[in-house]
């Protein structure tokens, strides 16, 4: 359960995506511990009539957040953060991204529309990507470089396909993202 | 709205704040900064006279970090208190010199090659790529 005493340094990842794109699955095939989930606050202002008189009401709700962790080496440890990818959870991002190495964007390509507010964030918050094209069950796979062309990414952004529920492919999608922080700074 | 017609002023009390006001002594959230997510703690061993007087939710942290460093987020999801109110308690345990806080790489690092290096040699080790 405890980090090898030498651990000096953390550094955190997100995995960000829209709900139900395998955010959890993933971090569950990646994670060297149990996931665990942190409880926290966000507030957002109330749907519904109460718009149409103006009154600032807030409500605030308790999302559970996923997360992972890796050590990476005696001194270094890694953990990876499950972020929502709604506008309504800009708040966590806020202080989620500060201090990320990057994040790695989890796509489902028959639902690709849906990646669009995710990027949206991941850019606004200044976040470097990788966009992992999960493969689900029974679809055919998709040419990466129609995602590409769909999502209307910079050429330089990797394309990567990441079957969340295969561990090889889950940890190469996180390697391909941290390569190509390290080309950033060639 | 407003207070025109002499209205005693509302005085608000919202029942689902009160045990979260309690555990955390009335104490308001520190910047997020201080206790980010990825900050690593573990007790002091020499705190031992503090730790008599501490709330329940304080004592669960401390046996919870008595053995080895977790991070910030991982108290909060072994003890199940939300994330704040964990902030809050490991401010006070700080304070009382109870616990040991390592901050995380802060933000300029991530343009560090050295360090993303290290990330990358350690994924790739853990996963033979």
């Amino acid at each position: 359960m405890y980090l090898d005493p030498d651990v000096l340094r953390s550094v955190k990842i997100l995995v960000v995506g829209p709900f139900g794109v395998g955010k959890t699955t993933y971090i569950g095939n990646i994670s060297e511990i149990e996931p665990l989930q942190t409880e926290e606050e966000i507030t957002e202002a109330s749907v519904g009539f109460d718009d149409l008189s103006r009154t600032p009401d807030k409500t605030t709700t308790t999302v559970a957040m996923d997360f992972g962790r890796l050590t990476l080496s005696e001194e270094l440890v890694l953990y990876i953060f499950g972020t929502p990818g709604q506008e309504r959870f800009k708040e966590m991002w806020e202080e989620l991204s500060r201090g990320a190495l990057g994040a790695l964007v989890i796509v489902d390509p028959q639902r690709l529309d849906e990646s669009f507010p995710v990027l949206d964030l991941v850019e606004r918050f200044g976040l470097t990507y990788a966009i992992g094209v999960n493969h689900f069950e029974g679809t055919t796979t998709y040419p990466l470089d129609e995602v590409r062309e769909a999502l209307n990414l910079p050429a330089d952004t990797p394309v990567v396909a990441c079957d969340v529920r295969d561990q090889h492919s889950a940890a190469q999608a996180l390697i391909t993202l941290v390569q190509h922080l390290k080309s950033l700074l060639a | 709205m407003s207070d025109e017609y002499g209205q005693e002023p509302h005085l608000e009390l919202t029942s689902s704040l009160v045990p979260l006001f309690v555990i955390t002594n009335g104490r308001a959230l520190p910047p997020d900064q201080e206790y980010e997510r990825t900050a690593l703690v573990t007790a002091r061993k020499e705190g031992g006279a503090a730790a008599r007087t501490l709330s329940p939710e304080g004592q669960v942290i401390m046996d919870l970090v008595a053995d080895g460093f977790l991070s910030v987020a991982e108290v909060a999801g072994h003890t199940h208190l939300p994330l704040g109110v964990v902030r809050i308690l490991l401010a006070q345990l700080e304070e009382s010199g109870l616990v040991l806080v390592r901050k995380p790489v802060p933000r300029a690092d991530p343009l560090d090659r050295e360090l993303l290096g290290a990330v990358l040699d350690g994924l790739k080790s853990r996963f033979g790529a």
